[in-house]
């Protein structure tokens, strides 16, 4: 099992003519993700990749039963292709985009959260069901299917907490990057929600950074409703103050969103911190091990 | 993206946002005549930014010419040393002189988007000019606060009961509606990530307006605002950090002596993290981005060596988009053209990873690789130490 994306996505690239959405349309092809359409303005009748390419979101879901998107359209013009991808009534939006202005991802997230769609990003390499489906620009072959979910702010680090999972021969079931933005769609809280109902998952990691208070939204909803095993890192423990660490959203604020107050909040209700990043995959196969 | 308050105040006043008459000036006679034209007393406030001006001795109330002409001429030049600047300080390059006004009463307002909620929100506080993360700390009921549906703007009903429970009434209570609706219109138009004024005055006149005024802008929106991108001051940011934004690298100097190049602002600060955890510092945290070609890699090399206190440098690379082997051959490159001599310790993992370790094997240089994050940061460590 697996959460978001499985066997059943077929899946819209928007902007799917761009460099960037070429290439990684091929990537999905590659790993087997059904790529049903393309949307470009201006270019319906082409095909990328031997995908479709239509002029609307609109019309490639009336022909193909594109059922989720995800967007590569650069950063002026992303916020309007998230909400044509909501209007078109699309169930999993993925932004991929780095560099949407605030103030306009507060906009589409006052319409997404009256629709019926659900955004994963922006600013994030996507989300990956290993053996089933791939939507985003992670390198799916690191990845191995099984049974630990992830969830991340970060692209890389992910990669990193991937690769030493994979090494134990500790397989994923979903693999989900939120993003590094300040204001995104789905949230640590829903991700580990979407985990915790999952019968695939049996314990997942979760990797935060400095900035903002996901991480402690997501330790209240630990103690509250998690029954599965949290292994947690945050990144960021020796980042100055006052600094943006390259995500616009990391970043710490009149001394809130530090590395040390988002540690103690998830081990104050018994998510498992590692304070080094080399020990996410080590921790996880022990606390695996100690269940058998 | 930071603004002087001088900045501040007159893309403000723009907005019809009500601030103190003022000039920037940058020389003791620009400053008195200046203070000539505005009429004494005047303020004399130092331009850098960072806050806690005013406690170093950056901000001084001139009621002559005489006067203006010392503290500008003290001010001016002089390494301004507050919380907010570290140790070193900043230099004094500008000032703002300001008409002198007659305060009344000093309350507190800014605008930021509240994470928690993704919506923008005011924040007032009759605690004028007090650090407001001290008044929120040690005194929550005095912060007041209003939720801004993206929707629909600020509406006045909100602008008002904020300005009654700053405990305004009659024309002062009108003028800080008015400047309630206008910062609001400011703060949306301007793309901003926080506007802050602190303290907002009210004069015995019952006028309402900006005495200090902090803004910063979000970077991703300055494409659409080409005129107040101008406004960078690059003599307030670190030389290195300046190059390395040509290059579209996000640099930032710390200091320590571990040079890092990563891929990932995430796995960036991870790395920064474990060097730490190693019993080592690092010297800066660099992301040279997902898709890197071998330029900016020898880009970001060079601009991380430059750091005379690098001692030995740290790769860490996590290639998806990118491949290992591009990246060797960006760092063979760069380290035979810029004649590297520090110890030069490389992690590399994904795409291409043997075909990229071959190629660094075979270089001839002096690399020392590492099989995983913990392994390369005892071995960076380890060199930097040696290399002292």
């Amino acid at each position: 099992m697996s959460v978001l994306v499985g066997s059943e996505t077929r899946l819209l690239v928007q902007g799917i003519t761009g460099r960037e959405g070429q290439f990684h349309a091929r990537g999905a092809l590659d790993y087997g993700t059904k790529v049903v359409a393309g949307v470009t303005p201006g270019k319906a009748g082409e095909t990328v990749e031997g995908v479709p390419v239509f002029n609307t979101v609109r019309d490639a879901v009336a022909k193909t039963g594109a059922n989720a998107s995800v967007i590569f359209v650069p950063p002026p013009f992303a916020a309007d292709a998230i909400l044509e991808a909501v209007d078109a009534g699309i169930p999993l939006v993925v932004c991929i985009t780095e560099g949407i202005p605030a103030l306009d991802m507060v906009e589409v997230m006052r319409v997404v959260s009256g629709s019926a769609s659900r955004l994963i990003g922006p600013n994030c390499p996507g989300v990956i069901s290993p053996g089933k489906a791939k939507i985003g620009i992670m390198p799916g072959h690191i990845h191995k299917e099984g049974r630990v979910g992830v969830v991340s702010r970060s692209g890389t680090l992910t990669y990193e907490a991937v690769h030493q999972l994979t090494e134990r021969g500790i397989g994923q079931s979903t693999c989900i990057g939120v993003g590094g933005d300040p204001v995104i769609g789905t949230n640590f809280v829903d991700a580990l929600a979407l985990f915790e109902s999952d019968p695939g998952t049996d314990a997942v990691i979760l990797i935060g950074e400095i900035g903002g208070n996901a991480e402690e939204t997501a330790a209240a909803f630990i103690e509250e409703r998690m029954t599965k095993p949290v292994v947690a890192f945050i990144a960021g423990q020796t980042a100055p103050p006052g600094r943006r660490m390259g995500h616009a959203g990391a970043i710490i604020m009149g001394g809130k969103g530090t590395a040390k107050d988002k540690m103690a909040a998830l081990s104050a209700v018994g998510a498992t911190v590692v304070v080094s990043p080399a020990e996410m995959g080590s921790s996880m196969a022990a606390i695996l091990g100690d269940r058998k | 993206m930071n603004l002087h308050e001088y900045q501040a105040k007159e893309l403000l006043a723009r907005y019809q946002v009500k601030v103190p008459r003022g000039r920037k000036v940058e020389s003791v006679a620009e400053a008195v005549e200046a203070a000539e034209s505005l009429g004494y007393p005047v303020v004399v406030k130092a331009q850098i930014h960072a806050g806690g001006r005013g406690k170093a001795g950056g901000v001084k109330l001139a009621r002559s010419r005489a006067e203006v002409e010392k503290f500008a001429g003290e001010i001016l030049g002089k390494k301004l040393v507050t919380p907010q600047t570290g140790p070193e300080g900043k230099e004094v390059r500008k000032l703002l002189v300001e008409e002198g006004v007659n305060i009344d009463r000093e309350l507190y307002l800014s605008f930021l988007i509240d994470r928690a909620i993704g919506w923008p929100i005011a924040i007032a506080s009759q605690a004028g000019g007090m650090e407001i993360e001290k008044v929120a700390a040690e005194t929550p009921e005095k912060i007041l606060r209003a939720e801004i549906d993206p929707a629909v703007g600020m509406r006045p009903h909100q602008a008002r009961r904020l300005a009654f429970e700053l405990g305004l009434s009659g024309d002062v209570h009108k003028n800080a509606v008015r400047f309630l609706l206008s910062l609001y219109q400011a703060f949306r138009s301007i793309d901003a990530s926080l506007v802050e004024i602190n303290p907002l005055l009210v004069t015995r006149e019952r006028e309402v307006m900006a005495l200090d005024a902090k803004v910063s802008l979000d970077d991703n929106a300055l494409f659409r605002h080409p005129d107040v991108k101008e406004l960078r001051d690059l003599t307030e940011e670190s030389p290195l950090e300046v190059e390395a934004s040509k290059f579209s690298l996000n640099y930032i100097k710390l200091d320590g002596n571990v040079g890092c190049m990563v891929n990932g602002a995430g796995l960036a600060m991870a790395t920064m993290d474990i060097i730490h955890h190693a019993g080592g510092a690092p010297a800066n945290f660099l992301d040279v981005g997902g898709g890197a070609s071998p330029e900016q890699v020898r880009n970001a090399f060079r601009i991380l060596i430059s750091d005379p206190q690098v001692k030995a440098v740290l790769i860490n690379i996590f290639g998806g988009i990118l491949r290992v082997d591009r990246l060797a051959e960006g760092v063979i490159a760069a380290v035979k053209e810029l004649d590297v001599k520090v110890p030069v310790v490389i992690r590399a993992e994904g795409t291409n990873v043997d075909i990229g370790k071959k190629m660094l094997a075979e270089s001839g240089l002096n690399f020392i690789t590492a099989d995983s994050m913990k392994d390369a940061a005892e071995k960076v460590v380890a060199a930097a130490r040696g290399a002292r």
